[in-house]
């Protein structure tokens, strides 16, 4: 240890030094940092290749969801009516995005994979009405795509329930 | 030398009112530069986003702060309370008018000043009104009725009561090797001779952290401490009154940095006489950004150190250089 007024002017010389160097901020409007492939952000529902829904309405994650944010209400299935692969499929799906955690139990409880969560996470909005995302919200591609980093780098191998269920 | 009385007196008004402006522009732009280089020493770009690299940043807080609610307590003794910043910021500005920033030219038949106010006193002008504009400060926390205003202002109290003693014992050994109680003697010296920072390179260290405690500039901010004290005088004041306090803060740095440079680093003087403001503009900006570095830099003192540091190191060596220069100007 140097004496107090030698250790005070190396301070003086870092904080110069450090005027040179390129700061570290990342400008977020213009520069946004690719998410993890396994963020949590807007929710997405998916459909089978042949486009019927995968979501058969069965209400389970609104079950599992903590912030009860999820609304289904499901319907049967008819002959000339068919939506999705099951007996009945969702006529409402709501998420309450103003509510919801981000906390991807939906995920989890769904048996058949119809609703994960993708890696937007840029959804304010003007107004809370705004932020009930309907069934067609959710189906569609996201109008704002964020960057993703490599999953092949960030993305751990196969998550533990995909194994076991 | 031609004596100022030759000077008519619409000319000083003129150059009042293009003084001021250019001082509350550069206050303006010192706040930026304060964030902007604060940024930079700690990795960040600070403010870019008003205008090119941020260059309208001072003009949209303005407009912020003039349009924000300006909220009083209701226990404020009104009159003090709102009289406070506007002093405050009348003797900071005041206190520019003696500075000479220039050696004086010749504009078709009239002879200008390079400053203001020819006062043969200015320095003691410039002290007194220092020791005035405190008193803002103190009544402004004081008429708050809040704790943590009077903390702050009993602060204030204290802590530029004991370094305005050592300010003014710094700029003594200037005086007696000036011969002069008048900035423009004391400049017009230092061409003739050398820069008194070289011989009087004591006082100036004294000046000048004497100087950083006077302004209420971190690592002796603590009458604001904004970690203790929330704000210290100014937690009540919002909009514009709290504004004023920070514009009398930022042209106090201003003023004390430019009688640094007059008194230390020879004022105007320069390769070439006529562009003497020039010459002093870049002196200033670099004496106000040795503030902000000093600011970057250094945590804030602990209460007791501060008092210490105060009384038992500067003012003695204050003191002492002082009586060594007067010394040596009686033995020459």
């Amino acid at each position: 240890m140097s004496p107090q007024p030698v250790d005070s002017l190396k301070g003086f010389a870092v904080t110069f030094r450090q005027m040179f160097k390129k700061p570290i901020t990342q400008q977020y409007p213009e520069y946004k940092r690719p998410v993890y492939p396994r963020f949590r952000g807007r929710h997405r529902l998916h459909r089978h290749e042949n486009g019927l829904e995968k979501c058969v309405g069965c209400s389970l994650c609104a079950a599992a969801c903590p912030a009860d944010c999820i609304r289904v209400v499901a319907a049967e299935n008819t002959q000339y009516n068919r939506v999705s692969a099951g007996e009945r499929y969702a006529r409402i799906y709501e998420i309450n995005m103003s509510r919801c955690i981000f906390c991807g139990y939906c995920e989890l409880a769904c048996p058949f994979d119809a609703i994960t969560l993708g890696n937007e996470f840029e959804i304010s909005e003007y107004s809370r009405d705004d932020l009930i995302y309907t069934k067609d919200m959710l189906l569609a591609e996201p109008i704002k795509k964020m960057p993703v980093a490599d999953p092949d780098e960030f993305d751990t191998p196969i998550p533990y329930y995909k194994i076991h269920s | 030398m031609i004596l100022a009385a030759t000077e008519p007196w619409w000319i000083g008004i003129i150059k009042a009112a293009i003084i001021i402006n250019v001082l509350l522009i550069s206050m303006a732009f010192t706040t930026l530069l304060e964030r902007k280089l604060l940024g930079r020493m700690q990795l960040r770009y600070g403010p870019n986003r008003a205008g090119p690299y941020g260059l309208l940043q001072p003009f949209a807080d303005l407009i912020k702060m003039v349009r924000k609610e300006a909220f009083a307590p209701v226990a404020a003794i009104d009159l003090l309370y709102i009289a406070a910043p506007a002093f405050s910021a009348f003797t900071a500005l005041t206190a520019f008018s003696v500075i000479p920033f220039g050696e004086g030219w010749k504009i078709w038949h009239y002879h200008v000043d390079g400053e203001v106010a020819n006062v043969p006193i200015s320095l003691i002008l410039i002290f007194a009104l220092g020791s005035l504009g405190i008193y803002g400060f103190i009544i402004g926390g004081w008429a708050s009725e809040s704790k943590y205003s009077l903390l702050g202002s009993m602060r204030t109290c204290a802590q530029m009561v004991s370094y305005e003693v050592s300010l003014a014992l710094a700029v003594l050994g200037v005086v007696l090797m000036g011969r002069s109680l008048s900035l423009v003697d004391i400049v017009n010296k230092q061409v003739d001779t050398v820069w008194f920072a070289g011989p009087q390179i004591v006082g100036f260290l004294v000046f000048f952290i004497a100087g950083v405690a006077e302004t209420n500039r971190p690592p002796f901010d603590l009458p604001e401490a904004d970690t203790e004290l929330v704000g210290g005088y100014s937690t009540e004041y919002s909009g514009m009154r709290w504004g004023l306090f920070q514009m009398a803060e930022y042209v106090n740095v201003i003023v004390l940095s430019a009688l640094a440079v007059t008194l230390f680093f020879g004022g105007w003087e320069g390769p070439w006489a006529p562009l003497g403001p020039l010459w002093f503009f870049i002196k200033l900006l670099i004496a106000v950004s040795t503030f902000i570095w000093i600011r970057a830099t250094l945590p804030r003192l602990r209460y007791d150190q501060l008092m210490r540091f105060g009384w038992k190191v500067l003012l003695p060596v204050a003191t002492l250089n002082a009586l060594v220069t007067a010394l040596v100007v009686a033995a020459t």
